[in-house]
């Protein structure tokens, strides 16, 4: 299935004010694979996660979704493979009831409304928020809100997801939750987070951005059991691998 | 401040109440927006000196709010939100005009009707409105509007200010948490930083937009607004809408309460 594959290629970008944001990225994300993008805040996982959707185009450099480069032209077919899931689920909730939310994307894409009630439907028993589909979307908690923030993008069936800070704000059961279904997704997974317990447990790769570079890029469990690498970027360990606060044993 | 986070929860209970499942909620939003509109143009309509004649009217919302199994005290507290503009309105009209008027050998002065008028019209249009949105709820009225051609831009904007409108005032609550906390001695915010603080509501007013609109162009949005397909117009609807009609015509050109009133003295006018 390469043709799910993502693909960056010595990316460059400079915000109109000159901060230089991304300085030269170069990677590639199979099918299926689930990666962490790490970083210090303003190291540029949200730029990237933005050239990534198309919303930003880069100053050098190119982005390919399959082998199809992301530009003006084919953003429309890119936004379709590529399900991104915001940070605060409000901005992605606009619409008066869940159902509603969900059914937006399949609408735009001219859907009969048969085929958009059977995807919404879908979605929202993936996330298992089915029983919700009436309620206005303000309504509803912080793993719920999250919950059908995610369903309003699976209902466009895309191959990939790309998360900003899918588990901030969220309580440590709703937490808990989330990354089970995360973990059940087949799609392709990208996600930028500062918790880096969660990228230990759901991503199989990391890669860890500095200063808009790659700082490194690898098994998550190497990289982020590097403390040294960590700390020179502005992280730490996960928390699972420092020592035990109260008999101060080391784990594993 | 809890006066901002009772009226967050007060948004919330209309929409509560417009998922309800009874007669009235069941009507075709179409139907019934039309129907609220034909009565507010008769209510509307009627001279500034009529009082008896509009009474007849109050039979739609009490009827409504009835078979919509509604509570009452939550409506009412809704329609006082009006009440200050309709006392400012009328307020004036018996200080300006005193002709006097008898009625039934009392005198009273042509002010004090046309006041005691424009506070029943307010009640009538007032709760009208209340009790569509709440037997209908604002995501079926938008696509009520739709339906009338309404231009969709219009429609987009009604709909998301009545969805971040929580949002907002939540982040207006948070702002004068803020304030108040750093700010012990004082009632209310101070005048010196009032264009900061609403600086920085607008600020993250367009911050937010932006982010909200960009939510939806990776959704594929266009300026197309899709709601999806509504049920048709049933035989019910149109009876609803017809029945109603007819009585507001009926109320609008015969006074009915005089009507009663020489029925049973045996004069007819």
């Amino acid at each position: 299935m390469s043709h799910h594959k993502t693909e960056v290629r010595d990316l460059y970008y400079v915000y109109p004010d000159g901060h230089k944001a991304i300085n030269g990225i170069t990677f590639k994300i199979h099918h299926g694979e689930s990666v962490g993008i790490i970083g210090a805040n303003g190291a540029g996982k949200s730029t990237l996660l933005m050239l990534l959707m198309g919303v930003l185009f880069p100053c050098q450099g190119e982005v390919l979704v399959g082998e199809v480069p992301v530009t003006k032209k084919t953003v429309p077919v890119v936004r379709q493979r590529m399900g991104m899931v915001f940070q605060d689920p409000d901005d992605q909730l606009f619409m008066t009831t869940v159902y509603d939310d969900v059914a937006f994307g399949p609408r735009n894409y001219k859907l009969e409304e048969t085929e958009v009630e059977r995807r919404v439907h879908e979605a929202l028993e993936m996330v298992g928020i089915l029983h919700l589909k009436d309620r206005a979307p303000f309504k509803l908690s912080g793993g719920e809100k999250r919950a059908a923030a995610i369903a309003s993008v699976l209902s466009m069936k895309p191959d990939i997801l790309l998360m900003d800070e899918p588990t901030s704000a969220l309580d440590p059961k709703s937490r808990r939750r989330l990354m089970k279904l995360l973990d059940g997704f087949e799609h392709t997974k990208i996600i930028t987070s500062h918790d880096l317990d969660m990228v230990f447990e759901l991503c199989t790769r990391t890669i860890v951005i500095k200063n808009g570079q790659i700082a490194a890029d690898g098994p998550t469990k190497e990289l982020l059991a590097d403390a040294e690498l960590m700390d020179d970027c502005g992280l730490e360990m996960p928390l699972a691998l420092q020592g035990c606060p109260v008999c101060g044993r080391k784990n594993g | 401040m809890s006066n901002i986070m009772n009226s967050i929860f007060d948004i919330r209970l209309l929409d509560d109440l417009a998922r309800k499942e009874t007669i009235v909620h069941r009507i075709h939003p179409l139907v019934k927006f039309l129907t609220t509109f034909i009565y507010l143009i008769v209510v509307v309509s009627f001279g500034k000196y009529e009082i008896s004649g509009l009474l007849p009217l109050l039979i739609f919302p009490v009827l409504i709010m009835t078979l919509a199994e509604l509570p009452l005290r939550p409506i009412l507290k809704r329609m006082l939100i009006a009440a200050p503009f309709v006392v400012g309105i009328g307020i004036m009209n018996p200080i300006f005009d005193h002709q006097a008027v008898s009625i039934g050998g009392l005198s009273v002065s042509r002010g004090w009707i046309t006041f005691l008028s424009i506070t029943l019209k307010s009640v009538l249009t007032v709760s009208a409105a209340l009790l569509l949105i709440a037997t209908t709820g604002m995501d079926k009225l938008g696509s009520a509007l739709r339906m009338l051609k309404i231009p969709r831009l219009f429609v987009l904007q009604l709909l998301l200010t009545y969805r971040y409108i929580s949002v907002l005032m939540e982040e207006v609550s948070r702002v004068l948490r803020a304030y108040a906390m750093r700010s012990p001695q004082q009632k209310g915010v101070h005048w010196s930083v009032w264009g900061s603080l609403a600086g920085q509501l607008l600020i993250r007013t367009f911050e937010r937009a932006q982010r909200v609109y960009l939510a939806m162009r990776l959704r594929g949005f266009t300026g197309e607004y899709n709601t999806g397909g509504y049920p048709g117009i049933a035989a019910r609807d149109i009876a609803y809408m017809a029945g109603w009609t007819v009585f507001f015509v009926i109320a609008r050109i015969y006074n009915i309460p005089m009507l009663i009133g020489s029925l049973f003295t045996g004069v007819i006018l």
